[in-house]
C-alpha cells in the first residue's frame, strides 16, 4: 500500500513538472521563437513589447483568446465541434507519457525514472505512432462539424495526409529499430552514446522521416490542411477563442514532439559530447541527469528552430505533388531503407 | 505530332528534381536575410519626420505681424471636399480683412493641396503633422486656435512651395 501511494505521487509530481515545462518550453517559448525568427527572415524586429524582447507576448496572446468570444457556428455539431480542440490537444500532450527525458538517476535506494511513467515503457516508440495517427481526428472532426465546406476541405486533405504520410513514416522509424535491436526509446538513445549517433548509420532513413515529420505535424511545406489563401482558415476557420487557442498550442506542441523524437531517434537524444566522467559525473547523479535534460531540450530546440526556418523559407506544396511526394518518393525510399538496412545487419551479423 | 511540350519535368534538371538541394539553397537565403539590418521604425519612441514635400494636416500661418490669412475665401471655394468654412471681419488694421471663422473639418479633408496652391496670400500651408487621431466628431472640426502655427515651424514647406509650385 505504501508502495503504491509513493509510486502515484512520484507519478503525479513528475507529470505536473514536465507537463507544466513542455506547456511553457513548447507552446509558449515555440509561438514566441515563431514569431520572432519570421520577423528575422523578413528583415523585422517581431514583438518586442511586452517583457524584456517581447518574451511575454504568448501569455499576452493566451489572455487575449481566454477574453474572446467563443462562437459556435448555428449550423454546426456542438458536441464534435467542442471536442475536437480537446481531442487536438490532449493526444498532443499525452504523448509525453512515454518520452523519457534522461537517464534514470539514484534517489536513496530508489531509481527515478525522467519521464512521466515509471519505469520506462519498453515499446514507447509504438505507443508515440498510435498517438500521432489518433491527433487527425480533432483535425477531421473540427473540419467536419463545423459544417463549412473549407473547413470540411481543411479536415479532408488532413486525413489524407496522415494516411500517406504515415506509412513512410513508420517505415524510417524501423530501420532506426533494426539499428538498435529494441522499441524502447531510453534503450535507443543509450545505444548511440556519445557519437554513435543513427543518423550517420540511417542518413536516407532521417530524411525520409522528416519529411514525414514536416507532414504530420501539417507544417510548412505541408500546411495544407490549412492553406490560407485556398481555405480561409482551414479547419480551424469556425473556432475562435480559446478553442482556436487549443489547436494553435496543439500545433506547436505536436511540432515539439517530432523535433523531440527525431533528436530521440537520430541525433543521439541525451548523450553528452564527452564521456560524463571527464566532467566529474558519474553515472546515476541527478546532476548528470539534469544535464542531459538541458541538452536534449537544447537539441530539440534547434530542431524546432529548422521547423521554423523551413516553414518561412519553403512554398507550400500543390495537392498533387504532396501525394506525388508521398506514394511514389518516400514510400519506395523508405522500402528501399529498410531493405539496405535489414541486409546489412543480417551480413554484419 | 507537331506538339510542343514544356511540362515541368522537362525543365528541371537532375538535381533540381531532386528538391533537395534547391531547399537547401533557398534556406541560406532566408538565414543570410536574418542577419541583414532590420527595417522596423520603433514608432512611438523613433518617429519619422516627413520632408518639405509631404503634405500633412492644413494649417494656417501666423506671421510676426500676424495672422496671413484675408479671409479672401478662395481656398474654401477650391476644396473639392467642402471641409473648409471661411468667415470674413473687418479691421483697422493695414490688412483689412482678417477671418473671423475659420475651420478646416478633418473628417472631410482629403489632404489634396488645392487649398494651399489656390492661396494667394501663403497663408494655409500643409505642415508635417501626421498624428491626426481626434476620438469624437467635434474634435475633428480644428477651429483658428488649433490652426493657426508660427511661421518658423513650417520653414521647409513654404521653401518647397516657392521652388516648385
Amino acid at each position: 500500500m505504501v508502495e503504491w501511494s509513493f509510486l502515484i505521487i512520484e507519478f503525479l509530481i513528475k507529470a505536473l513538472i514536465i507537463l507544466t515545462l513542455i506547456l511553457l518550453i513548447a507552446a509558449a517559448f515555440g509561438v514566441y521563437l515563431e514569431r520572432k525568427i519570421s520577423a528575422f527572415i523578413q528583415n523585422r524586429i517581431g514583438p518586442n513589447r511586452v517583457g524584456p524582447f517581447g518574451i511575454l507576448q504568448p501569455f499576452a496572446d493566451v489572455i487575449k483568446l481566454f477574453l474572446k468570444e467563443d462562437i459556435t457556428p448555428y449550423a454546426a455539431d456542438k458536441f464534435f465541434h467542442r471536442i475536437a480542440p480537446v481531442i487536438s490537444l490532449g493526444v498532443a500532450f499525452s504523448v509525453y507519457a512515454v518520452i523519457p527525458f534522461a537517464d534514470p538517476f539514484k534517489y536513496g535506494d530508489k531509481l527515478i525514472y525522467f519521464s512521466i511513467t515509471t519505469p520506462d515503457v519498453n515499446i514507447g516508440i509504438l505507443f508515440i505512432l498510435a498517438l500521432t495517427s489518433v491527433g487527425v481526428y480533432g483535425i477531421t472532426f473540427a473540419g467536419w462539424s463545423s459544417n463549412n465546406k473549407y473547413s470540411l476541405l481543411g479536415g479532408l486533405r488532413s486525413s489524407a495526409q496522415m494516411i500517406s504520410y504515415e506509412l513512410s513514416m513508420g517505415l524510417s522509424i524501423v530501420g532506426v529499430l533494426l539499428v538498435a535491436q529494441t522499441l524502447s526509446l531510453q534503450e535507443i538513445v543509450q545505444k548511440q552514446a556519445l557519437w554513435n549517433w543513427n543518423i550517420f548509420y540511417q542518413p536516407l532513413g532521417f530524411i525520409v522521416f522528416l519529411v514525414s515529420a514536416f507532414a504530420e505535424t501539417n507544417r510548412a511545406p505541408f500546411d495544407l490542411p490549412e492553406a490560407e489563401p485556398e481555405l480561409v482558415g482551414g479547419y480551424n476557420t469556425e473556432y475562435s477563442g480559446m478553442k482556436f487557442g487549443m489547436f494553435f498550442l496543439a500545433e506547436y506542441a505536436n511540432m515539439f514532439t517530432s523535433s523531440l523524437i527525431i533528436v530521440l531517434l537520430f541525433f543521439g537524444g541525451w548523450n553528452l559530447p564527452i564521456p560524463p566522467e571527464w566532467i566529474g559525473l558519474e553515472p546515476g547523479s541527478f546532476w548528470l541527469s539534469l544535464i542531459q535534460f538541458c541538452i536534449l531540450i537544447f537539441k530539440t530546440l534547434l530542431m524546432v528552430f529548422f521547423f521554423i526556418w523551413v516553414r518561412w523559407s519553403v512554398p507550400r506544396f500543390r495537392y498533387d505533388q504532396l501525394m506525388y511526394l508521398g506514394w511514389k518518393v518516400l514510400l519506395p525510399l523508405a522500402l528501399i531503407n529498410l531493405i539496405v538496412t535489414s541486409i546489412v545487419i543480417y551480413i554484419l551479423k | 505530332m507537331n506538339r510542343i511540350e514544356n511540362t515541368e519535368h522537362q525543365r528541371l534538371t537532375f538535381w533540381e528534381k531532386l528538391y533537395l538541394p534547391e531547399i537547401a539553397k533557398g534556406l541560406g537565403i532566408t538565414l543570410r536575410q536574418m542577419f541583414k539590418p532590420k527595417f522596423t521604425r520603433q514608432y512611438p519612441e523613433e518617429r519619422w519626420e516627413p520632408t518639405g514635400s509631404y503634405r500633412g494636416r492644413p494649417v494656417l500661418v501666423l506671421d510676426e505681424d500676424g495672422e496671413r490669412c484675408v479671409a479672401c475665401g478662395l481656398c474654401s471655394r477650391v476644396c473639392p471636399a467642402l471641409a473648409i468654412e471661411v468667415q470674413a471681419a473687418e479691421t483697422e488694421r493695414e490688412k483689412e480683412r482678417y477671418p473671423e471663422k475659420f475651420e478646416i473639418n478633418m473628417l472631410r479633408c482629403i489632404f489634396c493641396g488645392f487649398c494651399e496652391e489656390v492661396c494667394p496670400e501663403e497663408a494655409i500651408v500643409m505642415s508635417k503633422d501626421y498624428e491626426l487621431v481626434f476620438t469624437n466628431r467635434e474634435d475633428g472640426i480644428l477651429g483658428k486656435d488649433k490652426l493657426l502655427v508660427p511661421i518658423h515651424k513650417l520653414q521647409d514647406r513654404l521653401e518647397f512651395l516657392r521652388e516648385y509650385k
